[in-house]
C-alpha cells in the first residue's frame, strides 16, 4: 500500500468510528430523515380531509337530502346539519366549523327551472384553504349534477363547466410532491450541518494541529472527510427512497441510475459548503450557525420544496438559483413524478456539478497545510 | 565540492534545528499588529534537550509551531534536520514527532486506534508495528489499557499516548509543547525519563516548552523567551552559578511566621524574588552584595542562612530585572490592608464528613473528611481528575452530596438561604466574567449581585480598582485583558462584598509563574487579613503557602496535615529534605505511610 493510501486509510478508519461511536452523526443521518419523513408525511399536508362543514337544509325535499348526504359521504368534510342559517352562524364564528353550505328552502323548485343557487359561506382565515374547500364543494355539487343529468333529472345549468385534469400528481396528494423534496432537505443536513461540525471540532479539540505535523497531504485531508460523509449522505437518500415509495406510496418513474448520479452531485456541493464552512470558521458554534443560514434555511425556503417558487417575487427567484437544493428540488420532482426527463435532469446536473466543484475547490484552499492559511 | 564543505554540508544536513533570525507577525484585518516572535536564532542539536522557558504569551508555542512547519515565519530561515521548513514542509513532518499541548488524542478512539492512526499518517510500515507499539506500550505503561478510550484516561495517561503517538516513527526531532501542564508529579517524572532515555538510546534532538522551571534544570541548554526574544540562553548549570550570593533561606518552625515574612520581603525593591519552599523562606535578592544581606536580616529581625540558587531562583531574577528596567506593564505590586476580619481561630467553619460523590457507577470522591478553621488557608491538592473539583463544588453547594456531610458556617449550603451564602466569595476555574463587559461594568454587576449599592458599592469598586491594579483598565472589555489581569479580575469581583470565606478553585491553572506568584501573594494578604480560604491547585510547590492541605488522588484522600507534615512524609535516607512533590510521588507510589485521614477531626489548633 503506498503511502498515501495508507494516510487515507488511517483517515477514512478514525472518522468511521467516529461517526460510530457519535450518536448525534447517526441521529442526523439515519434517524432525522425517518422522522422528518413520518412529520411531512403524516402531519403536515397541504391537503385537506375532514373539513368541518355546516349545512343548513331549508329544504327538506328529497333533493336537498340527495345533495346534503352527498357531502356527509365525501370524505373531505366532516358535516354538522343545522336548521338555521343564524346557528350555522354560530358555529363558524366559534371556529367549530370552516364553511357553511347554504340550500334555500325553494331549493328543489328552482331547480326545477334550472337556476337553483346553492349558497357556500367559507371562512377565509387561512386563503389556501378556503382555496381547497371551495373546490371540494364545486367538485361534490359538480358530480351530484351531472349524475342527476345523467338519470334525466331537471338540474341546474353551470355557467361554467369545471373540468379538471390533473398530471403527474394525478391523486392530487401532497406527499407526492413533498416527499422528494424531502429528500433535498434530508441531504442538506447530512451535507451540511454535519460535515460544517467535523473540521471545526477537530480544531477545537486540537487534533487538527497533531494531524497537520504529519505529512498529510491537504487533498488527504479533503478526502478523508468527504468520503465517510458521502456514504452517510448516500445512505439516508437510500432510507428516505425506501421509506417514500413504500411507507408513503409515492411513485418513481425514473431511473435508479439517474438519480444515484445526480444526488451524488447534489451530496458533493453541500458537502463542499459544509466543509468550507468548518474550515474558514474552525469553532463548531459559529460553523452550525452559519450552515443553519447558509445551507438548511435556503434549502428550506429558497428551493421550492414547500413554496412555489414561481409566485414568489423576481429577486426572491433569481436568488434561489444560487442554492443547490433548488436544482436538486426539481430534478428530484421530475425522477419522482414525471421519469427521466433530459430537458430538466442534464441541466440541473451540470449547474450541480459546477456548484459541488465549486465549494469543494474552496474547502480545499481553506483546508491548508498550516495554523495560519 | 571540496571535502571540508561535504563534511559541513553533512554535519549541517544532522543539525536537527537551526533557526536565524526567526520573525514571526500575526497582522489580522481588524486586531492589533502582533509580533510574537522577533529575530530568534537557535539551534538544537542531536542527542539533546533544549528547553523553552518563559511567561505566557512570550512566543513559545509560537516558535515550536514554525519549527513543525505548521505556521509560517515571517522572516528568517528555519532548518529542520537540514531541510528548509517552510519549502519541505511535508518532508519535514516525515521526519519529526510533535506534541501539541493538548495532546492531540482523538478522545473517542481507543488508544490502539490512535496508535493506528498515527501509524497510517506516519506511514509505518504494517510489518513493523507490532515491535513499535510493544515497545512505546512498555514504555509508557499503557499495554493494560490499549482498548480503552483516550477520553477515559487519566492525564497522565493522556501525556503518555501523545508521547506515544509522536514518537510513532522513531522521529528525528521531537517537539513537545508544554507537555506536563496539569499532569501529576508522578506521570511528569515518568516523562522526563523516557525521554531522557530516548535521547541517550537513539541520539535524537528535543525541544520541550514548559511551564514548571523546574524541569528546565532537566534539560541541556535552556532558552529564556520574554516578549518574543530569546533573552539569555545557557545550561541550567550556568544560570544557577551566575546567582550564587543571592539567594538565602530563612528557617521558621511556624508556618504563619514564614508567611509573613515572605509576604514582607515580596514588597521590597532589593528582593527579586522571595518563595516558601520545605517550610523556608528563600529570598533571592537583586544584587549579590551583602550589604543587601545584613539589611534583610536586620529587617525581619531572623538569621539569613545561603542557600544553592536554583533555575528557577536565576529565572525570577530575570523577571525581576527586567521589570525593573522596563516597568512591566504586567505586573502592579500587591497593595495591602485588605479589611481586618476579627478571626476566631480555632472556630470550624467548614466541616466535611465521609464526603461521597458518584456520577453513575463512577465514584468521583469517596471518604473524605477534614475541618477548616477561622482564618485558615486550606488547600485542596492533587493532579487533574483527582476529585479536588467535585469535592470543592460539594463545599460551595454547587454540586449535591451523595453521602457523606458538608456544613459551611454551621449550614447545609443547598438549603440554607442567601444569606449565608453572601458571606461566600467564588472564583470559578474558567473565566466566568462577561467578556463584552467593561472591567468597571463587571464589578458593579458582581458587586450589585452580592446586594452592594450606592456609595458602599462606588468604595468596594475603587478598593478594587487599587487593591489589584485595575484603575488603569477599567473600560477595557474584560475579554481583551491579557491572562493574569483576567485572573486579577475574578478574584476582585469574589472579594467585592468583603466574604469571610473564599473559594478559589485552581486559581492558577494556566498562569505563568510571575503571576502566580502575585496571586498568592494576594491570597496571603487576604488570610492575614481574617478571611478563611479554601484554594484547589495540581501546583504541588504552592501547597506551601497553605496553613493545612488535603492531598487527593483518584477521588480518594492521600494525606491531611500542615506541610511540614506532609512532608516529613517523604523522610528517607535518599530523600533528607523532601518537597510536597516528593511526598505526593512517594504516597503515590506507596512508599509513604499516608496520614490515617478518616481520624482527623477538628482537634488541632
Amino acid at each position: 500500500m503506498s503511502r498515501s493510501l495508507l494516510r487515507l486509510r488511517g483517515l477514512l478508519r478514525k472518522e468511521a468510528l467516529q461517526i460510530r461511536r457519535d450518536p448525534s452523526s447517526i441521529l442526523l443521518a439515519l434517524v432525522m430523515p425517518v422522522v422528518l419523513l413520518f412529520l411531512f408525511g403524516y402531519g403536515v399536508s397541504l391537503d385537506a380531509e375532514n373539513i368541518p362543514l355546516a349545512i343548513v337544509l331549508q329544504d327538506d325535499s328529497q333533493t336537498g337530502r340527495d345533495l346534503a348526504s352527498r357531502f356527509q359521504l365525501s370524505r373531505y368534510f366532516r358535516v354538522s346539519r343545522v336548521t338555521s342559517l343564524a346557528e350555522a352562524d354560530e358555529l363558524m364564528r366559534r371556529h367549530v366549523v370552516d364553511g357553511i353550505v347554504h340550500l334555500d328552502s325553494d331549493f328543489s323548485g328552482r331547480l326545477a327551472q334550472g337556476n337553483a343557487p346553492v349558497q357556500l359561506l367559507l371562512s377565509g382565515v387561512d386563503s389556501n384553504r378556503a382555496r381547497l374547500i371551495q373546490g371540494y364543494v364545486q367538485g361534490v355539487v359538480g358530480s351530484w349534477a351531472t349524475q342527476r343529468a345523467d338519470r334525466g333529472e331537471p338540474v341546474a345549468r353551470s355557467r361554467i363547466q369545471v373540468r379538471q385534469r390533473v398530471w403527474f400528481n394525478e391523486a392530487v396528494r401532497s406527499t407526492n410532491f413533498l416527499v422528494p423534496g424531502l429528500l433535498t432537505l434530508i441531504m442538506t443536513l447530512i451535507g451540511v450541518l454535519l460535515t460544517a461540525l467535523v473540521i471545526a471540532r477537530e480544531w477545537e479539540r486540537g487534533t487538527m494541529e497533531a494531524i497537520l505535523a504529519t505529512p498529510l497531504r491537504a487533498r488527504e485531508l479533503l478526502l478523508g472527510k468527504v468520503v465517510p460523509y458521502y456514504l452517510l449522505g448516500l445512505a439516508g437518500l437510500a432510507l428516505s427512497v425506501v421509506l417514500g415509495t413504500t411507507v408513503f406510496d409515492v411513485p418513481f418513474r425514473g431511473s435508479f441510475g439517474a438519480l444515484f448520479i445526480l444526488s451524488s452531485l447534489f451530496l458533493f456541493a453541500s458537502l463542499g459548503l459544509g466543509l468550507f464552512i468548518s474550515a474558514a470558521t474552525r469553532v463548531q458554534f459559529i460553523a452550525a450557525q452559519l450552515s443553519l443560514i447558509g445551507g438548511f434555511l435556503p434549502a428550506f425556503f429558497l428551493s421550492g420544496l414547500l413554496f412555489d417558487l414561481e409566485s414568489t417575487p423576481r429577486f426572491v427567484q433569481v436568488v434561489s438559483y444560487a442554492v443547490p437544493a433548488r436544482h436538486f428540488v426539481a430534478i428530484s420532482h421530475t425522477l419522482f413524478l414525471a421519469g427521466d426527463v433530459p430537458g430538466v435532469l442534464v441541466p440541473g446536473g451540470l449547474i450541480l456539478l459546477g456548484m459541488a466543484t465549486f465549494f469543494l475547490l474552496m474547502a480545499r484552499r481553506r483546508l491548508g497545510l498550516r495554523l495560519d492559511a | 565540492m571540496s571535502v571540508t564543505a561535504a563534511l559541513d554540508d553533512r554535519r549541517h544536513a544532522s543539525v536537527p534545528i537551526r533557526g536565524t533570525d526567526v520573525a514571526k507577525r500575526f497582522s489580522e484585518r481588524g486586531k492589533a499588529v502582533v509580533d510574537a516572535l522577533r529575530g530568534i536564532s537557535l539551534e538544537v542539536g542531536r542527542g539533546e534537550v533544549v528547553g523553552l522557558v518563559g511567561p505566557d504569551g512570550a512566543g513559545k508555542t509560537t516558535l515550536i509551531r514554525c519549527i513543525a512547519g505548521l505556521l509560517r515565519p515571517s522572516a528568517g530561515t528555519i532548518s529542520v534536520l537540514g531541510l528548509d521548513a517552510v519549502r519541505d514542509t511535508l518532508a519535514v513532518r516525515s521526519r519529526i514527532g510533535y506534541m501539541p499541548q493538548k495532546f492531540g488524542l482523538y478522545q473517542d478512539l481507543t488508544v490502539q486506534e490512535n496508535l493506528d492512526l498515527y501509524a497510517d499518517l506516519q506511514g509505518v510500515p504494517v510489518a513493523e508495528r507490532p515491535a513499535r507499539y510493544a515497545r512505546l506500550m512498555k514504555m509508557t505503561n499503557l499495554a493494560p489499557f490499549t482498548r480503552r478510550l483516550a477520553g477515559r484516561l487519566s492525564g497522565g495517561m493522556k501525556q503518555k499516548l501523545g508521547l506515544s503517538c509522536a514518537l510513532i516513527k522513531s522521529p528525528e526531532l521531537l517537539l513537545l509543547d508544554e507537555p506536563t501542564v496539569g499532569v501529576d508529579p508522578v506521570s511528569r517524572r515518568e516523562l522526563w525519563q523516557i525521554v531522557g532515555e530516548l535521547v541517550s538510546q537513539d541520539q535524537i534532538g528535543v525541544l520541550v516548552s514548559t511551564a514548571y522551571l523546574d524541569e528546565a534544570e532537566r534539560c541541556d541548554r535552556v532558552l529564556v523567551m520574554f516578549d518574543g526574544q530569546v533573552v539569555d540562553r545557557g545550561s541550567p548549570v550556568s544560570f544557577r552559578e551566575r546567582l550564587v550570593g543571592h539567594v538565602d533561606q530563612v528557617h521558621c518552625d511556624d508556618q504563619r511566621i514564614a508567611r509573613r515574612i515572605h509576604s514582607r520581603a515580596c514588597d521590597l525593591s532589593l528582593v527579586a524574588d522571595a518563595t516558601i519552599r520545605s517550610g523556608r523562606v528563600r529570598i533571592v535578592r537583586a544584587t549579590a552584595d551583602a550589604a543587601a544581606r545584613r539589611t534583610l536580616a536586620d529587617t525581619f529581625g531572623v538569621a539569613l542562612e545561603p542557600a544553592a540558587p536554583t533555575f528557577e531562583d536565576a529565572f525570577m531574577h530575570m523577571a525581576d530585572a527586567r521589570r525593573a528596567s522596563n516597568e512591566d506593564p504586567g505586573h502592579h505590586p500587591v497593595v495591602g490592608g485588605s479589611a481586618s476580619h476579627p478571626v476566631d481561630a480555632g472556630r470550624v467553619v467548614v466541616r466535611v464528613r465521609d464526603l461521597l460523590k458518584r456520577f453513575g457507577d463512577f465514584e468521583a470522591v469517596s471518604g473524605v473528611s477534614f475541618d477548616v478553621c477561622a482564618g485558615e488557608v486550606f488547600g485542596l491538592l492533587g493532579p487533574n481528575g483527582a476529585g479536588k473539583s467535585t469535592t470543592f463544588r460539594m463545599l460551595c453547594g454547587l454540586l449535591a452530596v451523595s453521602g457523606g456531610e458538608v456544613r459551611v458556617a454551621g449550614h447545609d449550603l443547598r438549603k440554607t438561604s442567601a444569606r449565608a451564602r453572601a458571606r461566600l466569595g467564588y472564583m470559578a476555574q474558567q473565566f466566568s466574567l462577561y467578556s463584552q463587559l467593561s472591567v468597571q461594568e463587571n464589578l458593579d454587576f458582581f458587586g450589585r449581585a452580592y446586594g452592594l449599592t450606592g456609595r458602599r458599592l462606588r468604595d468596594r469598586v475603587r478598593w478594587a480598582f487599587e487593591h489589584f491594579g485595575l484603575g488603569q483598565r477599567r473600560n477595557a472589555p474584560a475579554g481583551t485583558l491579557p491572562g493574569g489581569y483576567k485572573q486579577r479580575l475574578a478574584m476582585a469581583a469574589a472579594m467585592l462584598h468583603e466574604p469571610d470565606l473564599l473559594f478559589l478553585d485552581e486559581p492558577t491553572s494556566g498562569v505563568d509563574p510571575l503571576a502566580r506568584r502575585e496571586f498568592w501573594q494576594r491570597i496571603n494578604d487576604f488570610a492575614e487579613g481574617g478571611v478563611t480560604v479554601i484554594v484547589t491547585t495540581h501546583f504541588m510547590e504552592e501547597a506551601e503557602y497553605c496553613d493545612r492541605m488535603l492531598i487527593m488522588a483518584h477521588g480518594r484522600p492521600l494525606a491531611l496535615g500542615t506541610p511540614a507534615e506532609i512532608r516529613a512524609l517523604a523522610r528517607d535516607d535518599v530523600h533528607a529534605d523532601p518537597s510536597i512533590e516528593d511526598a505526593f510521588v512517594a504516597l503515590a507510589e506507596g512508599r509513604a505511610r499516608p496520614i490515617d485521614v478518616t481520624a482527623a477531626s477538628g482537634d488541632h489548633a
